[in-house]
């Protein structure tokens, strides 16, 4: 099988390792479907229990949920000085809750989000505000429910990777990197609004 | 009127080409229904009862002869020779085939149109002032920011997937037409003490399911940061408004639940990070963009003939409900009706549209504009010409002298076409019309507005009109319920329910006790509204209910 994964307008095989969380038995509150995690209701997702149980491969890059990495930061930290180490997390987790504690964000080589579901915008700007109000700039990835029809999106918002999910073709999905010439706006890839950019 | 360049004309044309592709995808069976629904929605496609439905954007409601027979030609085309014209100021076919949207959109961009953000949860079409450039109360021209807007939030990467759909109104004028606080944000130009051009923003506010006015997020903001503003209120809303309940999704109730002050605080500290970006306005632009609207060339010295039709009464009535005053001497506005009895409010005719697109390039320089409350203007019109315009404007159906009265219905498509509805609202209009057909009557009735929605969405923005109705689902039957006291502009409210609920069959007669207890309590030229404002539900309640128990 070729690989699912989108980089830098290429498919490429993925060298990261995905840690994901332990399944407990901790009941996630569900309504609709959906899990419930939005600022209003300060519901937390991934539980404590679910954060302590999860285990990480011991050696070669990893993708660690970003409260397993907060858990277990000092026993990492040779690693993540050898660029092994890198962090995901949902779109309802807030980074600006961590930031203190992740201190630069830039001693990661990569930063993944999990949309949940296609629909789910948040991801946009998250993607904004690694880019601009927390200037990380090294691999931003999307990956979960991330279909062609997003990434021309997502890579204006600041992602520069994208795995495709599973029963989609990535080689079909990557033609839509270059559904527009000249966007209007200014946003995360071409900062410049087009009137700045283009004589009109 | 704005015209594309080569940058809007590429867009467009990539857009039909994207759109074109995903449809081959979903018949390809290659995307499901689910992966389909927010594609089609952002282009304006919903399924329908009958067909689909494509809703046509018509940017702050300003339209170009050459476009509007272009309208006219897909009506006769793609659907059965009629569109509905929404409150929104665009334009829906009711009938189109699925395979065949594309070719619509092929169409449609030749005339500088699309159906691009038209539905779906992202940045709907801006809307303003019907009247913007030639009203005399015009501080600021709204439709210079109105276009520069729709430009920044055409396929705005951050804000295609919002937890719900995001409704922005322009007004530059000192009564609000443009209904600025019942949008989610809602932006009034004013002057400053420094003679500077500036904004207030109103946030929060909307109709639908939880009617709320909106609230004051910021008092003076610099016309220049308009755009990275707007965007931090978007990023606040996009990443914290909820997203588990459709209902409670849109941006008023993240507003409420936080309250103003917590709100306004997480927008402010947002923005700080962008707030003299790149996204800045800068006057080179504001001036290019003001360009394409720059007066037409006015006649001066225009003599009026008024006085030699004053006997005329069936022009007198039209010329006092259906034109307005112009800021030049000698010029009106004239306001086409689509609320003519018999006919479904806002809907217009392939031949009634080429005919407006007519009479725009003999009598008003060409442009049309369609009305939040449905209807077709002519914006620049000599006083010279009206007798002439009416005379052959009545050909067509189109001088209902109703313009405000309680016949000019604002309705929305309801159960006959829209699968939202609880109840149909366009033979509801319809019975009301029918029973109020004496233009003396009405005109003795004077300013009135009622609005009907089929459903709690509220697209006949049922909450603000003087009379509101509401079509509601009891145990898979069709009721009607009633509200007085809405108001539009700058004292808007919402109307309070009057009390249970009446059958279709009662609505028109309903409408006539509201009327008969207006007609009891009025003062010498107190309308309606003013009327009510001063007696209260009570004698409206009493009258309808006392009156139904006897009928038992």
């Amino acid at each position: 099988m070729t690989s699912q994964l989108i980089r830098d307008k290429k498919i490429i095989e993925n060298d990261w390792i995905t840690t994901e969380l332990a399944i407990v038995d901790e009941i996630v509150k569900k309504q609709a479907g959906k899990v419930v995690a939005f600022k209003l209701s300060g519901e937390d997702y991934p539980g404590t229990e679910q954060v302590s149980k999860t285990t990480y491969r011991r050696k070669g890059k990893i993708l660690l949920p970003l409260k397993v990495f907060l858990l277990h930061q000092n026993e990492l930290k040779e690693r993540l000085a050898n660029k092994e180490i890198g962090i995901w997390l949902y779109t309802h987790e807030e980074i600006h809750n961590f930031i203190e504690t992740l201190g630069d964000l830039n001693q990661f080589p990569i930063i993944a989000i999990c949309v949940g579901k296609f629909a789910d915008g948040r991801i946009f700007s998250i993607g904004n505000q690694l880019r601009n109000k927390y200037s990380y700039k090294n691999e931003l990835r999307a990956f979960g429910d991330v279909l062609r029809d997003q990434i021309f999106f997502l890579k204006r918002s600041g992602f520069n990777s994208f795995l495709i999910r599973k029963d989609r073709d990535a080689k079909d999905a990557i033609k839509s990197l270059d559904d527009f010439s000249d966007p209007y706006q200014g946003a995360s890839d071409i900062s410049e609004p087009v009137w700045k950019r283009i004589k009109r | 009127m704005y015209k594309y360049d080569h940058i809007d004309r590429k867009i467009v044309n990539e857009r039909v080409n994207q759109y074109q592709n995903q449809l081959d995808r979903y018949l390809n069976k290659e995307l499901s229904d689910e992966e389909f629904r927010p594609l089609r929605l952002q282009n304006g496609l919903y399924i329908q009862r009958h067909a689909p439905m494509l809703r046509v954007a018509i940017p702050y409601g300003l339209l170009s002869s050459n476009q509007l027979y272009k309208l006219a030609d897909i009506a006769d085309k793609y659907d059965r020779g009629y569109g509905h014209f929404s409150t929104r100021q665009n334009i829906q076919f009711n009938w189109p085939k699925l395979e065949e949207t594309p070719d619509i959109l092929r169409t449609l961009a030749e005339v500088e149109m699309h159906a691009i953000q038209t539905s779906g949860n992202c940045i709907r079409n801006i809307t303003t002032d019907q009247f913007a450039g030639v009203t005399h109360d015009e501080i600021i021209d709204p439709r210079h920011v109105a276009e520069i807007i729709r430009q920044w939030s055409t396929f705005h990467p951050e804000f295609a997937l919002l937890p719900r759909k995001f409704k922005i109104a322009i007004t530059g004028s000192k009564k609000d037409r443009a209904l600025v606080q019942c949008h989610d944000i809602g932006l009034e130009f004013f002057i400053n003490k420094n003679k500077k051009m500036a904004i207030k923003v109103w946030v929060g506010g909307g109709l639908g399911r939880t009617p709320i006015i909106g609230s004051i997020i910021k008092n003076e903001l610099e016309w220049k940061h308009i755009l990275t503003y707007c965007e931090a209120i978007l990023r606040i809303y996009n990443l914290y408004g909820r997203r588990d309940n459709m209902y409670k999704a849109r941006i008023k109730i993240l507003v409420k639940s936080l309250g103003i002050e917590e709100f306004k605080k997480l927008v402010e500290d947002e923005w700080q990070y962008i707030k003299d970006g790149p996204n800045t306005l800068n006057i080179e632009e504001l001036n290019r963009i003001g360009k394409f609207f720059s007066e037409p060339n006015y006649k001066k010295n225009i003599k009026s003939n008024l006085n030699d039709h004053k006997n005329e009464k069936a022009f007198g009535q039209w010329l006092s409900k259906c034109t307005n005053t112009h800021k030049n001497k000698g010029y009106r506005a004239v306001t086409f009706s689509l609320k003519e009895t018999g006919r479904a409010p806002g809907d217009a005719s392939s031949s009634q549209m080429r005919a407006v697109a007519d009479l725009s390039n003999v009598y008003s320089f060409g442009e049309i504009r369609v009305s939040h409350e449905q209807n077709l203007i002519l914006a620049d019109v000599q006083e010279d010409k009206l007798y002439e315009l009416w005379v052959k404007a009545k050909e067509h159906h189109l001088v209902t002298p109703n313009i405000g009265l309680l016949t000019d219905i604002i309705c929305c498509p309801g159960g006959d076409f829209c699968s939202l509805a609880n109840a149909k609202s366009i033979p509801i209009a319809q019975s009301i019309q029918d029973l109020f057909d004496d233009m003396d009557y009405l005109h003795d009735i004077g300013d009135l507005n009622l609005n009907i929605s089929g459903c709690m969405n509220a697209c006949g923005h049922h909450h603000v009109g003087h009379i509101g109705i509401l079509g509601i689902d009891k145990s898979g039957s069709e009721w009607y319920q009633v509200t007085l006291g809405g108001n539009q502009g700058n004292f808007a409210s919402i109307g309070k329910i009057i009390g249970p609920s009446f059958s279709a069959e009662e609505m028109p007669f309903i409408i006539k006790k509201i009327i008969e207890v207006y007609l009891k309590h009025r003062n010498e030229e107190e309308i309606f509204i003013d009327c009510f404002s001063r007696i209260g539900l009570e004698p409206f309640k009493n009258h309808i209910y006392s009156k139904a128990k006897e009928v038992e």
